[in-house]
């Protein structure tokens, strides 16, 4: 009995001690990332290829999920709203629930699944058939060359996607509030220009997605480097960019709206 | 360090996870000479070449590249001194994102200014020396495993390097590509000026075109000598190893109890 405690607490130990060293791993790695991404900014190209492959091959489902987004933010927002006589607020409660909460989080969520998943195979494929090691071998710097141009592509992705998310979904709410239901046209636009603050709401929005582009994209780089060089590693380093980005942006988010919205 | 040896380790050891990997290697590779190494797998080849390129540091003893100990340099130093190496990996490890073209480019791009005129010929260059300038539109999934292999080669000369490092060069290959690969590998040591050492396991091939052998045994030299020498050996393993016998000092079982044991025990517990 005592030995089945003490082997049990031992384990728990192991895997909290472990978790932490890998904490410590990845911020070291963050480090080097920063430290090496001269060449990514200098060779811009490089990141700009791969804000296309990150950020432009989203933008389907980006634009596809805002949309849908929005048309049930219609939907609900007029029910409730319609107990309280204000209908004609339609327009504020969809944009500001865009700008401020669910374009950056849902954008960054599924920014997660389809481009930091691609990103940590990728890169865990890249070491598992020795491209980083020949890299290595011809005197040129992985972190620099395959790495810092994957996470610069995806920070710059970020805010961008989760900006046309909330547009789209905007838009998806004009759709079902104002042509579905027949919202007043002037109400839903002149309302929500009125209420929407562009340093309060849409620069923070923009903080927010910032913040959770280099999030994602630091789990992904991080997770692929490190992904142990063997299909089932590769497949492991990939779900756990997906959960672990998940949960880091939704943690990320409630801290920011903690600083960002609240006591005013 | 002698003016003819480019490469030259003394009293290495290397360890992983407390598990002794290399134990005691000396080799030279004189200048302008094709050395392989050769061993089962897991014998501790691969990492030999590892150890030579600066991607593991022993855990005791020198290797020196070129008069350098290679340990000892910082980041800059070993790059430096990469870029006169060039190493083929066991399936080529072309850029799969990139064209034949483009990965045999990569190094020129990267390290010189040279424009992309001059970069073009020498691409074609190094694939007409392999005998593909035809394919360097094709994407490497587009390559068969000897033909990526030969980019591959391709790729590693790219910089006329000093040092050739071939780990592996002949698995998987069929006998025509296989012909092919060591014939190239002599060829262009010699065309270079360069040195080259062939980590294989493939002894009839390697021994066609190899100056000298090293036998790797469980982290050890256990001969070393001249392709001739090796044919003729009467050291045990290598005597297994050049013919290909399947018992002997490499046992065919897997360590285990007797088989009698095991059986007897097995009855005992079905009682």
């Amino acid at each position: 009995m005592d030995n089945s405690l003490t082997r049990a607490l031992r384990g728990l130990g192991q895997q909290f001690t472990s978790r932490i060293w890998r904490l410590g791993y990845a911020s070291r790695f963050f480090l080097a990332l920063l430290l090496h991404s001269g060449t990514a900014l200098r060779r811009l190209h490089l990141t700009i290829r791969e804000i296309y492959f990150t950020g432009v091959l989203s933008l389907i489902i980006i634009l596809v999920s805002g949309l849908f987004v929005g048309m049930v933010l219609g939907l609900q927002g007029y029910d409730t709203l319609a107990r309280y006589g204000s209908t004609e607020a339609l327009g504020v409660l969809v944009s500001l629930s865009l700008v401020r909460e669910l374009g950056p989080v849902v954008a960054a969520l599924l920014f997660a699944s389809r481009a930091g998943s691609a990103i940590t195979a990728e890169i865990g494929m890249m070491k598992a058939t020795e491209q980083l090691s020949a890299m290595e071998m011809m005197a040129v710097d992985p972190i620099a060359r395959v790495v810092a141009p994957r996470f610069w592509g995806g920070v710059i992705s970020m805010p961008l996607l989760a900006a046309l998310f909330s547009a789209m979904g905007i838009f998806g709410g004009y759709l079902v509030g104002v042509q579905l239901i027949g919202v007043d046209e002037g109400s839903f636009w002149s309302q929500m220009q009125a209420a929407v603050d562009f340093r309060e709401d849409i620069v923070n929005g923009v903080i927010k997605s910032f913040v959770f582009g280099i999030i994602v994209s630091w789990v992904a780089v991080f997770e692929g480097y490190d992904a142990e060089p063997t299909a089932e590693g590769v497949s492991g380093a990939t779900t756990r960019t997906v959960v672990t980005s998940s949960l880091a942006i939704l943690a990320a988010d409630f801290i920011l709206t903690a600083f960002m919205f609240t006591g005013a | 360090m002698s003016q003819e040896s480019l490469v030259e380790i003394r009293d290495l050891n290397f360890t992983y996870d407390s598990r002794p990997v290399l134990t005691g290697i000396n080799m030279t590779i004189p200048r302008g000479k094709v050395v392989a190494v050769m061993g089962i797998s897991g014998c501790g080849k691969t990492t030999t070449l590892r150890l030579i390129g600066g991607q593991l540091k022993p855990t005791s003893g020198t290797v020196r590249v070129g008069g350098q100990v290679v340990h000892e340099l910082d980041s800059d130093g070993l790059y430096k001194l990469r870029r006169r190496m060039g190493m083929l990996f066991q399936f080529g490890a072309l850029f799969t994102d990139m064209s034949v073209y483009d990965n045999i480019a990569f190094q020129m791009r990267e390290h010189t200014n040279l424009p992309e005129a001059l970069i073009h010929d020498l691409v074609m260059l190094k694939l007409h020396a392999v005998g593909l300038r035809g394919a360097h539109r094709l994407m490497p999934a587009e390559l068969s495993g000897g033909m990526a292999r030969r980019v591959a080669l391709a790729r590693a000369i790219a910089l006329d390097p000093m040092l050739m490092m071939y780990d592996e060069p002949f698995a998987g290959l069929d006998p025509i590509s296989l012909a092919i690969i060591g014939e190239l590998i002599r060829k262009l040591n010699d065309a270079l000026g360069a040195s080259s050492i062939i980590v294989t396991h493939d002894v009839q091939e390697s021994l066609k075109i190899v100056d000298y052998v090293y036998f790797v045994s469980e982290g050890r030299i256990v001969a070393e000598g001249t392709a001739e020498d090796m044919k003729n050996s009467k050291v045990p393993y290598v005597h297994q190893f050049v013919w290909g016998e399947a018992d002997g000092p490499v046992p065919f079982q897997y360590p285990s109890r007797p088989y009698g044991e095991e059986l007897m025990a097995s009855a005992v517990r079905r009682g």
